[in-house]
Formats: structure tokens, sequence, C-alpha cells
């Protein structure tokens, strides 16, 4: 605990509650978008499989938005960081929030996060604060279970029919310029390394491109060029579709404040 | 005076080992594992509880059924504290787990092969894609595929026997 409060001191606590959110808000926003195919995906176990994940990230959710109120220490939960801030205040990456479009996109944009997400959490395993290390330890064995699917199925959808290898190219290519953000070191992710909390965003970036060319390369599909890049979301500076996720997520607290049932 | 009255620990870890799991009523919360400590504080009974999943919806319900069982024996200060670290992993299922489990018609996780400890080989390409053999828990067959890695709980998969033609449940390892 003397530990913890130690290096509490040393890194800025608003750049630690900074990185916390954007774990959290990852995994909320994502998981929301997931929820979205309830009801709708193309096979009963799709649709499961779907609800699983996004059921698994809104638990993830609790975890680090819990601790991100908690190093805050204005009192604020989970809940309340989650169902009151408005779009400039989340610091998910842009990728979260594209819209699902078809089955395809949903799926390689699964795959793009789950590489992504699952090297930053191991990263986080050997974290210098032991409450983000185990929070990283539980939540890693669920990404990698999210990222064993999500890569079988680009690999079987790319390397399908003429059909299914179409729109997953097309998905990759409408999505590839959202991956640059992961890799971006923003202000504070410098000391947030040098104190041990977390590792650089831009050392994750080697091994995910061994991943995902892995990966695309088994889909029949090839790794893009590099291009333009977008940004902006860890700062949060969002793109339109954000405001209708939130829209629809927070209208019953901001309807009914501190409802409850 | 009071602490003459305390139950003992074995007491309440037998206690314990008769509160069912929520979504599989057949096994306890100590088959499962998820129980990591039972301890007293001064005048309050600590039981340390660890997720099975981040999201598992049964969480809340798992603790109200301890606080509930304790307090039926007497045991008025209870106080849950959830415990991360180590996290959980479906070795930690007791072998009267598994067995109550093959009964039921779910299949046993198998140790060691949780997807962390496969993912990275297979995808370096290292210990090759051979999948895993599930045995069907109604006629035994080796015979059986995976229908989708995620089934009617956060914890299972959906597999199919090919010989009994039977859909069954497997609890997923992580």
């Amino acid at each position: 605990m003397a530990q913890t409060i130690a290096m509490e001191a040393a890194v800025d606590r608003a750049a630690l509650f900074e990185f916390l959110l954007g774990m959290g808000d990852n995994t909320l926003v994502l998981g929301h978008r997931l929820s979205e195919w309830c009801g709708h995906a193309p096979a009963l176990e799709e649709d499961i499989a779907l609800a699983n994940t996004a059921l698994d990230l809104i638990g993830q959710t609790q975890l680090w938005l819990g601790l991100a109120g908690e190093v805050e220490g204005n009192g604020r939960n989970a809940d309340e960081l989650a169902f009151l801030r408005d779009a400039r205040e989340f610091r998910n990456l842009l990728l979260a929030e594209r819209p699902n479009g078809d089955y395809g996109r949903t799926l390689m944009r699964q795959f793009l996060f789950d590489a992504w997400h699952y090297l930053a959490l191991k990263g986080l395993r050997a974290s210098s604060d032991p409450r983000i290390a185990a929070i990283a330890e539980k939540t890693s064995k669920e990404v990698a279970y999210h990222l064993e699917r999500s890569r079988d199925l680009v690999i079987r959808l790319g390397d399908g029919t003429a059909e299914s290898h179409a729109r997953m190219k097309k998905a990759l290519d409408e999505l590839w310029s959202y991956t640059g953000e992961m890799f971006v070191n923003e202000a504070h992710d410098a000391a947030l390394a040098a104190a041990g909390l977390a590792p650089e965003p831009e050392s994750l970036k080697p091994e995910w491109n061994t991943l995902v060319a892995e990966t695309l390369c088994a889909a029949t599909l090839g790794k893009p060029q590099d291009g333009y890049m977008h940004r902006g979301g860890k700062r949060g500076l969002h793109t339109e579709h954000l405001g209708y996720v939130l829209a629809e997520m927070q209208f019953l607290q901001r309807a009914y404040p501190g409802a409850s049932w | 005076m009071a602490t003459a009255l305390r139950p003992s620990i074995e007491d309440v870890w037998n206690w314990l080992s008769h509160v069912p799991d929520p979504e599989i009523p057949i096994i306890s919360v100590t088959d499962l594992g998820i129980i990591r400590d039972v301890a007293w504080d001064r005048e309050a009974l600590v039981v340390t509880v660890t997720p099975t999943y981040s999201g598992c919806p049964a969480t809340a319900v798992i603790n109200q059924d301890i606080e509930r069982a304790l307090k039926e024996k007497g045991i008025e200060n209870v106080r849950l504290e959830r415990r991360l670290s180590p996290a959980w992993t479906t070795d930690w299922i007791s072998a009267e787990g598994r067995e109550k489990l093959g009964n039921y018609g779910i299949a046993a996780p198998i140790d060691g092969t949780t997807a962390e400890s496969t993912l990275m080989e297979r995808i370096a390409g290292l210990a090759g894609g051979a999948p895993l053999t599930v045995q069907c828990p109604r006629c035994n067959s080796g015979r059986t595929e995976k229908i989708s890695q995620f089934g009617s709980t956060p914890c299972k998969a959906s597999y199919r026997c090919r010989d009994c033609l039977e859909p069954f449940d497997y609890f997923k390892c992580i």
C-alpha cells in the first residue's frame, strides 16, 4: 500500500487517471458497439459469441473505470464515469467507436483491436502498480480468448468465398487508417513508462505488426501499406459516431439521475 | 467469550461447499475454486472471492448467496473481499467438481489448454494447430466438433458430438 502511494506521488495522478480512462473507455465503447449486434447477428452462435465478448469487455470496464475513480480521488465510481461524462472527456481509440458495418467489418475491427489489446495487457502485467498488474493479469486471459476467435474468423472469411474475401478486404482498407493511433505516444505516456506503470504505446508496434501480418497473410488479404493515420481519441477529439453511442448508452442516467433497479 | 463461540474455519469451508453456483447449480462455489481465503478479522469473518470472468453476471448473486448462507449459520458479521490476482483459472476446478460437471452434461475443462497458453505458439506456427479432443459427456465419443467458442453462459463453449449428434457445453479454459 505504501508502495502504491509513493508511486502515485511520483507520477502525476492526472496522467495515471487519463491512462486508466483510456483502458476503460476502449472496453466500454467497443463493448457497447458489440452489444448492438445482440439479436441481429447472422447466426445464433455468432450472436451469443458477440454478446459474450461484449460482456467480458463491460466487466473489464468496471475494473478499469473503478480504479480510475479511485486514483482520481473525487469519489466518482465506474458507473458515474461511464454514464456522466461527455464525448470530449472520453479517451478511447477512434477504432473502438467505428460503426459496426457488416459482419466482416465488425470482425476485422475486433481482430485489429484484440491484437493490440492483448499485447497492451501483456505489457501491463508487469506494471509497477500492483492494482494495474492484477487487472491486466485477469483480463489478458479473456482477451487471449477473444483474439483466438477473431483471428480465426478473419482467416476463414478472408480465405473464404469471393464474396467474404471482398468484404474482408474492404473492411481492412476502411479500418487500417484507424490503427496508427494505438501506437502514438501522448504527452503523459513517457512519464508513465519511466515510472514502470505502463509500456509506451509505440513499443507495442513491432509485435503487433508481426502478429497482424501473419494473420492477414494467412487470410490471403495481405497487410496494407501505412498511409495517413487518424488520431485524436486519446485526447478526447472524437468522430461524430461517439456522440450517438453515448446518447443511447447514457440516456437513462441523464433523464433519470441516480435511477437504479 | 466471542472467540469461544466462533465457528471454526473448517466449518465455514464446509458450509461454503454447499453454496451452489447460480448458473451451474450442481457445482458449489468451492468446487469452482473461487473461494481464495476464509479468515477471522476480529469480529468479522472475511471471505475472499475471485471472479471467474470479469463480466460474469453471477458474481453479485454469488456474493449474496455466500452472505446469506453464512448468516443462516449465525454469522452476522461477514465481509466479502475481491481478489483479482492470482487470476482464476479453470485448472482450479476440483476433481469432484469436474465429475459433477460431466454427469450434468457439461464437458470439464482440459488443463493446460487455455487460449493464453496456446495462442502465441500457434501464431508462431510452433505447436501446430491440432484441435482439442473434447469428449462427449453423454456417449464419451471423442468425435466431437466445436460449434462456437462461446455458449449459454460466459464460462462455456458450444460443442456437438458427431456420434450421438447431441450438442453439449464445454467449460471453456482460461
